[in-house]
């Protein structure tokens, strides 16, 4: 497929980028990992730099170029920085937008029940655009008259308007302050919806990511008022109607559509960006997700404990009034159509415990195509063709590189569908000497929220807990991507070489089933560090 | 100490990439049209007669008319298209017969066609016929004009004098 063999190279393009981008960011703040949230972060930069513009500019078409001089050379260390991180964020969103667009392509994280976060982009693409190009008219310099000129013959190419709109913009007096006043109009109103829209866009996310880290956000504000120091927005000159804009500077993030006006013609780019936006609108179904079946609730084993419900990463479980006759308020309803069918409900579910003696392992929600049962399964028959020596089991994630195990390795959709009590089982029965927790990428879980779930599960910061029975020298957690199979061997073999140092231990079988002990355990940082 | 490096690199691999993106906010330079060259755009919009002429109503159709929308002729709404062409240095550049706009054919003919000539003295003449006629032209303008690099000249039409207009 041409489209699988894209999204792979870009995916290895992104690969190339992002590991090193980590190394020195950390997972917890890589800019890579924060597209979203850098988005929504410089659309409040420029709505607070455009309130504060509004105050020194002029509406009317005579003092509009005037006002922004003024803006620009007199209040250069105040109104004139705001300008330039005006125009410097919106051209850092169109940036966040395109590199997040293509980084959720190259990861697959479009189809299936992602289809709509990936649908309502779009309007956003739009809006975007058109936030950005109606503002560049408010300047009224050279560059507002190529713009004005090439958007309105654009427009004027449909068959909508009576009167083309570029005549206005052709010769002295046709054009008036009012239609001025309705071009602020528009640069104020279309960033209003362009908001809504990006509430929309998140609406089917669980925990979405709106604000970047303080210390990204910090470290970006920084530098873009260093930027507009050094490298201020400058107007291009008052528009001379009698005078054709023939050479000006462009922004080659909101205006690369113009120059393929006089290359292509109008017809052609509005083929072109009609072909993109419908082939845009069909990748979610080129070719559909093969999406495994929902996960499915079974009340005779629920107590309706809202985990499952606070843990899902796609709001597709929500809590409901109870429907059997169980002393218990409420339980979990699955939106078929929102789930994902990572498992992470399962791993959260307290029920979901592999000790249980019963003969069918049963849980408060389960997956029907890989259940905890068998995934207990597969467990054991994975420890028992472990070779001898430090016997490492390795709970891979189906996303991350370690995945391509044979021998020794369950994989699972997502590492936290594994509930911490099947880390003890494996350790408290002897299955193996040691239980790595192979995820995918750490600032780019394939769905979402698997990795920092586990590492508070492992860490006794969010239910269910590792118990504290649990050795963690005999545990380790590594985080790969897909493309990371060298690195993800390499620290399974370094983790198999500490076990083989450690002193041998005595197998407790547990007299109890349950997974939660409601007090800190030991903090996660000292679980990596062994690891 | 070594926390204080790795924010300083955080911070210069940031900035670097602002850096880079507020470069291309203006830069490279377009340039939109041959350098010495000017700009020409023919644009009017002007509205052709009706295609058919009114008709008289004969009093039995008027009789089967409702009383309030009684009225003696009916009237075609749509109009005839324009029919236009453009000649710069003794060649005909454009050619065209601009359909009425409006879904019942009954709006304005538009036309807005930009082009780049070498800046110069050129001869020009433009021709548009809006009635009924086969053949010749109702309003005719021709002449010399000079333009300047980069001049932006319009040649537009006055519906309400029967005029082109150079400027």
């Amino acid at each position: 497929m041409v489209i699988a063999g894209v999204r792979s190279a870009l995916r290895r393009g992104f690969e190339l980028i992002e590991r090193p981008f980590e190394r020195l960011f950390g997972p917890a703040i890589n800019p890579l990992a924060q597209l979203g949230a850098l988005g929504f972060f410089f659309f409040w930069i420029v709505t607070v730099s455009g309130i504060y513009l509004f105050i020194f500019f002029d509406t009317g078409i005579e003092r509009a170029f005037d006002s922004v001089e003024t803006i620009t050379n007199e209040y250069w260390f105040h109104a004139g920085v705001m300008r330039s991180l005006h125009r410097y964020a919106s051209d850092l969103m169109v940036v966040m937008v395109a590199t997040h667009l293509l980084r959720e392509f190259a990861y697959d994280r479009y189809r299936g029940a992602r289809w709509f976060s990936w649908f309502t982009g779009m309007p956003i693409i739009m809006l975007l655009y058109a936030s950005g190009i109606t503002g560049y008219w408010l300047v009224w310099d050279k560059l507002a008259h190529y713009v004005a000129l090439m958007s309105s013959e654009l427009l004027d190419w449909l068959p909508i308007f009576g009167e083309p709109i570029a005549r206005n913009f052709i010769a002295t007096g046709t054009l008036t302050s009012r239609f001025f006043t309705l071009m602020v109009f528009l640069h104020v109103a279309v960033p209003l919806f362009l908001l809504f829209m990006m509430w929309v866009h998140i609406l089917r996310m669980s925990r979405p990511k709106v604000n970047p880290p303080r210390l990204l956000a910090g470290l970006s504000l920084a530098a873009l008022v260093a930027v507009s120091f050094w490298n201020p927005a400058l107007s291009q000159g008052h528009v001379d109607l009698a005078r054709a804009p023939v050479e000006i500077g462009l922004d080659w993030f909101y205006l690369p559509v113009f120059p393929l006006i006089d290359l292509w013609g109008k017809g052609a780019v509005w083929g072109f960006l009609g072909a993109f936006f419908v082939m845009l609108g069909m990748m979610p179904w080129l070719p559909p997700l093969r999406r495994a079946r929902p996960a499915v609730v079974d009340l005779a084993h629920c107590n309706g404990c809202k985990r499952c419900a606070e843990d899902c990463p796609f709001e597709a479980i929500r809590m409901v009034g109870r429907t059997d006759d169980r002393p218990f308020p409420a339980e979990p309803l699955v939106n078929n159509a929102l789930c994902v069918s990572c498992g992470i409900c399962v791993g959260s579910c307290p029920a979901s415990t592999p000790f249980r003696r019963t003969e069918d392992l049963k849980t408060g929600i389960d997956l029907p195509d890989f259940s905890l049962r068998d995934l207990r399964e597969q467990t054991i028959a994975a420890a028992q063709q472990l070779p001898a020596g430090p016997r490492v089991l390795v709970l891979a994630c189906a996303h991350g590189g370690a995945a391509g195990r044979q021998a020794g390795t369950v994989v699972l959709p997502c590492v936290a569908m594994a509930p911490p009590s099947l880390i003890d089982f494996v350790l408290s029965r002897d299955l193996a000497d040691g239980v790595v927790v192979a995820g995918c990428a750490e600032s780019s879980c394939y769905h979402r929220l698997g990795a920092d779930w586990m590492k508070q599960r492992f860490a006794g910061t969010r239910d269910p807990y590792l118990r504290a029975r649990v050795p963690r020298e005999r545990i380790a957690m590594v985080w790969t991507s897909a493309l990371e199979g060298k690195r993800a061997a390499a620290e399974i073999e370094g983790f198999a070489a500490r076990i083989k140092s450690l002193p041998p231990r005595q197998p407790r079988l547990p007299r109890s089933s349950g997974t939660s002990a409601p007090r800190r355990e030991q903090p996660l940082s000292d679980v990596e560090s062994r690891a | 100490m070594i926390q204080n490096v790795r924010r300083t690199g955080q911070f210069v691999v940031i900035l670097a990439l602002f850096a880079v993106v507020s470069s291309f906010a203006a830069w490279p330079v377009y340039r939109q049209t041959p350098p010495g060259s000017a700009v020409v755009v023919l644009t009017f919009v002007h509205s052709a007669g009706r295609k058919a002429a009114c008709r008289r109503l004969t009093p039995q159709e008027i009789a089967k008319l409702p009383p309030n929308m009684r009225r003696t002729e009916v009237c075609s709404r749509e109009r005839r298209p324009v029919y236009v062409e453009l000649d710069v240095g003794g060649r005909t550049i454009y050619r065209a017969s601009l359909a009425p706009t409006g879904i019942a054919g009954d709006g304005p003919s538009r036309v807005y066609y930009r082009f780049v000539v070498p800046a110069g003295g050129h001869s020009i003449a433009v021709r548009m016929r809006d009635s009924a006629r086969a053949d010749g032209f109702d309003y005719k303008r021709q002449g010399r004009i000079s333009l300047v690099p980069d001049q932006l000249f319009v040649i537009d039409f006055r519906s309400e004098s029967g005029e082109f207009v150079f400027r």
